[in-house]
């Protein structure tokens, strides 16, 4: 390492009850770097970068920032040290513009007139086009994150903190993204960039720290390496490949026709005009980023919602106003995206949770009354036939790690036998190696002879397990094409594109 | 510094605890206002807990533990089933007041008939006032979206406006001599809510209480139906997610405990008070709701809550009468027990960390 470094980090600690979440964490960040943090979850990064953020304060170790002792005792003395940083979920109020979004998030706001007009210039100069008067409410989610970033550039940040900034957004979104933030390290501002996406690190990044259970495993330049090379350092060790192989497809088992549902929120897409036809041993793959109707899509289809007469067919039966229960009876299982509150009942344990869903095709009552020894061996079932680490069924739902939430809540509803299973986000928030047993699972049902809708954000996730791909994008739905010898490009078309944004990328390409 | 920290599985010990923790608190509490009022604090606290069960003429007072407790029992027993729901029934007073005014005007109207039928029509006509009243609340939150808090409540005044109204209007004593009120069924022989045993004040009224007890805990801790209402509180979107409608869940919450009330208000009529007066209902609607916590909303919690609300009326009486102590002092000292225990209820969930804590 040469000349000054913006920021040194040295032998970081903090732990919390029960976990050491930073052990000994170093690293250094040189001006104008695009620095990667890499790990799965639970590896520790979010502690480490809200340790640089002044939100936790660290138990032992030191960083200097430009050379000078650095402790930020809040967020506020880290963005005056010129440090900034962009979430993963975003705090912006829907019924405000974005200009008033940016003002409420500064010490000293200027006049609303000057911020608008601050904030086209630095739109532009970014390739970030963004209204300031339009309303947060209508953005797409890529366009929050430019607010979001607007509102962290607007600070002239000398390091910028950039947590999972891609989950959200199609991939020419990615590329408009990528485009910004080379350009910002080309001015000389340091990038802190985490993310457990491993080609885009390859792409983007001059360097990157890998941590697993909160120790620095290793330094290396990710352009040098493969993602199968990174994923091993973050895994610590060879991990399953998901096998697809030995299925074929029979009757149809759910059939969707000309499907309409009014938003459920006030910011909330409706569904128009869905069609889609689901066989036995399918796997569907529905892709598209959070708030373009998956939310609603799954409420529909599993019955919580109810339809209209003849939209929604289950092995040739009409089931559009049959609720959860009846649904679950001809063979249609679902598993929410949220696990706490919707999947599952936070404060109950896993042997109540299994009553959730499980009493319509599991003997887990009689006449209504609870068998709760019945209840306490399905969970035990689940907990050994997926791996859910946990002390035993008696523990609260929430007290589990939402990778082994996740295995409990799929697991719940595999082993009832479904006939159709629906999934959003399966894989949300899950370590890879829960991942790919998930995934395989899925697999392993639909070879069965199940049909599957995985609906995920994961474009990865879908080319790897989904025969057939739809885009989900403002409450329509793609006809499906197949997955083999779909391009990530084409997708991302299907997606919705960059939201306006080609002609901008084409021009900086043409440039 | 004190800091919470929550837990990740709710305390069982702390869950039990918390009942007898909240009432050793009030007692020294209530002792320190009582010795702050110039009475001795350990003579007061012995009135209040010990005279009404085991001083001189506890007999007369053990019965009235019984007469107190049926109907706070048997009404908080319904309210704690929508509570766990979290639909909010406020106005259990009123349905007590129209499960009253229903029940009496059904035997009034038969007076002076004597059948063995009237009692039980009596008792149907009581759930039924009461089912009604709780179902205006509901249907009202169904199709208007409106609080059922605050519409089951300002029910309560006009169910006593139109107890006032029967009370000296249709069911006043035509030979009462014109005092407000309406016969007397404790004199009408087929209307009469009888002493089942003698001495121990447990008329048909307690009866119901035992078997609301028993009933909503089986439907709570044994039945799908309980395990759907629970969920329906924790976490409604689950609830959907496992087939509950709400619309159905709202009428059937509110309802129920309408009826439990509407039953305890045509027991007190037929039994110990005997008539419709304008000021017939004495606030065991209201009180309820403390019960109903203070037995932590499990059916059998409110068995034993039910009983010790009773017992601080009783001793409460008693310390007025033969201490001198203001009326003013006893709810202050009946306030604590509920507010002891809303405190306490903290350690259930959460476990408390002094000193040491790190950001």
């Amino acid at each position: 390492m040469t000349g000054t470094m913006l920021l040194e980090i040295e032998g970081l600690r903090k732990a919390y009850p029960g976990v050491v979440a930073n052990d000994n964490v170093g690293f250094a960040i040189a001006p104008g770097e695009v620095h990667a943090l890499l790990g799965e979850n639970g590896a520790g990064k979010s502690t480490l970068v809200k340790m640089i953020y002044g939100l936790v304060k660290p138990d032992a170790g030191t960083m200097r920032l430009m050379g000078a002792a650095y402790e930020p005792a809040e967020p506020r003395a880290a963005r005056a040290a010129g440090v900034a940083m962009v979430f993963q979920h975003f705090s912006l109020f829907e019924a405000l513009n974005v200009a008033e979004n940016v003002a409420l998030g500064m010490e000293n706001p200027p006049p609303m007139r000057d911020l608008a007009r601050r904030i086209r210039e630095i739109s532009n100069t970014y390739g970030l086009p963004l209204d300031p008067d339009r309303t947060v409410g209508d953005l797409s989610a890529g366009e929050r994150q430019r607010v979001e970033i607007i509102r962290c550039l607007l600070q002239d940040p000398k390091l910028l903190i950039m947590d999972e900034p891609t989950s959200v957004l199609t991939p020419q979104e990615v590329e408009i993204l990528f485009h910004t933030l080379r350009k910002l390290s080309a001015e000389g501002t340091a990038i802190l960039y985490i993310s457990h996406k491993l080609e885009e690190i390859r792409a983007l990044c001059d360097s990157a720290t890998i941590l697993r259970g909160g120790k620095v495993v290793g330094h290396c330049t990710p352009r040098e390496k493969t993602a199968r090379e990174l994923a091993e350092m973050m895994v610590g060790g060879e991990f399953a490949m998901t096998d697809r192989a030995g299925r074929s497809f029979g009757n149809p088992v759910l059939v969707v026709k000309d499907l309409n549902l009014p938003p459920m929120s006030q910011f909330g897409p409706s569904l128009k005009g869905i069609n889609l036809t689901l066989r036995a041993g399918e796997v569907l793959g529905i892709g598209g980023v959070a708030g373009n109707g998956q939310e609603e899509l799954l409420a529909t289809l599993s019955g919580e919602r109810p339809s209209e007469d003849e939209t929604v067919v289950i092995k040739g039966q009409e089931a559009s106003r049959l609720g959860p229960n009846e649904r679950r009876a001809m063979g249609l299982l679902s598993a929410p995206e949220e696990r706490l509150g919707h999947a599952a009942v936070p404060a109950m344990s896993l042997t109540e949770n299994t009553l959730l869903t499980g009493t319509i095709r599991r003997p887990l009552m009689k006449k209504g009354f609870i068998d709760m020894g019945a209840a306490k061996g399905f969970a035990e079932e689940i907990i050994k036939a997926f791996d859910v680490r946990t002390p035993g069924p008696h523990v609260a739902a929430r007290a589990l790690s939402g990778g082994n939430l996740q295995k409990y809540v799929i697991g719940r509803e595999v082993l009832q036998a479904p006939d159709v299973l629906i999934v959003n986000q399966p894989t949300w928030g899950v370590d890879a190696a829960a991942a790919a047993s998930i995934r395989q699972a899925l697999l392993d049902l639909a070879s069965k002879g199940a049909g599957v809708i995985v609906i995920s954000q994961d474009l990865d996730e879908l080319m790897e397990i989904a025969d057939n791909f739809c885009a989900l994008y403002e409450g329509r739905l793609s006809p499906p094409r197949p997955t083999e010898g779909l391009t990530i490009d084409e997708i991302g078309l299907m997606l919705g594109g960059a939201h306006g944004m080609t002609d901008v990328v084409a021009e900086e390409a043409a440039s | 510094m004190i800091t919470l920290i929550k837990r990740p599985t709710p305390s069982r010990f702390w869950a039990y605890t918390t009942p007898l923790v909240a009432v050793i608190a009030t007692m020294i509490a209530g002792g320190l206002l009582f010795a702050t009022l110039g009475k001795n604090p350990v003579e007061a606290i012995k009135v209040i807990f010990w005279d009404p069960l085991f001083g001189a003429n506890a007999a007369y007072f053990r019965s009235q533990l019984l007469v107190k407790a049926g109907p706070l029992i048997l009404i908080a027993a319904g309210l704690a089933v929508g509570f766990k729901a979290g639909i909010w029934n406020i106005g259990a007073e009123g349905q007590y007041i129209m499960g009253a005014v229903c029940g009496a005007a059904v035997a009034l109207a038969a007076y002076p008939a004597e059948s063995a039928m009237l009692f039980p029509a009596m008792v149907i006509a009581g759930a039924i006032g009461g089912f009604l009243w709780g179902l205006i609340p509901a249907l009202l939150k169904v199709f208007f979206g409106t609080s059922e808090i605050l519409v089951s409540l300002m029910l309560v005044y006009v169910a006593q406006n139109l107890l006032a109204y029967v009370a000296f209007g249709p069911l006043k004593n035509p030979e009462g001599f014109g005092f407000p009120g309406s016969r007397n069924l404790q004199q009408y022989p087929s209307a009469h809510n009888p002493e089942l045993i003698a001495g121990t004040g447990a008329h048909w009224g307690v009866a119901a209480a035992l078997i609301a007890v028993i009933g909503a805990y089986i439907l709570m801790h044994r039945h799908i139906a309980g395990f759907r209402i629970r969920v329906a509180g924790e976490a409604p979107r689950a609830a959907r997610f496992a087939g509950v409608v709400p619309a159905r869940l709202i009428v059937t919450c509110l309802g129920l405990s309408g009826a439990l009330a509407g039953l305890a208000g045509l027991f007190e009529v037929s039994g110990p008070s005997g008539q419709i007066t304008d000021s017939f209902n004495a606030g065991y609607g209201f009180t309820a709701i403390i019960v109903a916590f203070l037995g932590r909303l499990h059916p059998l919690g409110i068995l034993l809550a039910g009983l010790l609300m009773a017992l601080t009326y009783i001793g409460g009486d008693m310390a007025q009468l033969m201490l001198g102590l203001p009326a003013a002092a006893i709810q202050v000292f009946q306030g604590m027990l509920l507010f002891f225990l809303l405190g306490f209820d903290l350690l259930t969930n959460y476990r408390i960390r002094i000193g040491g804590a790190r950001a």
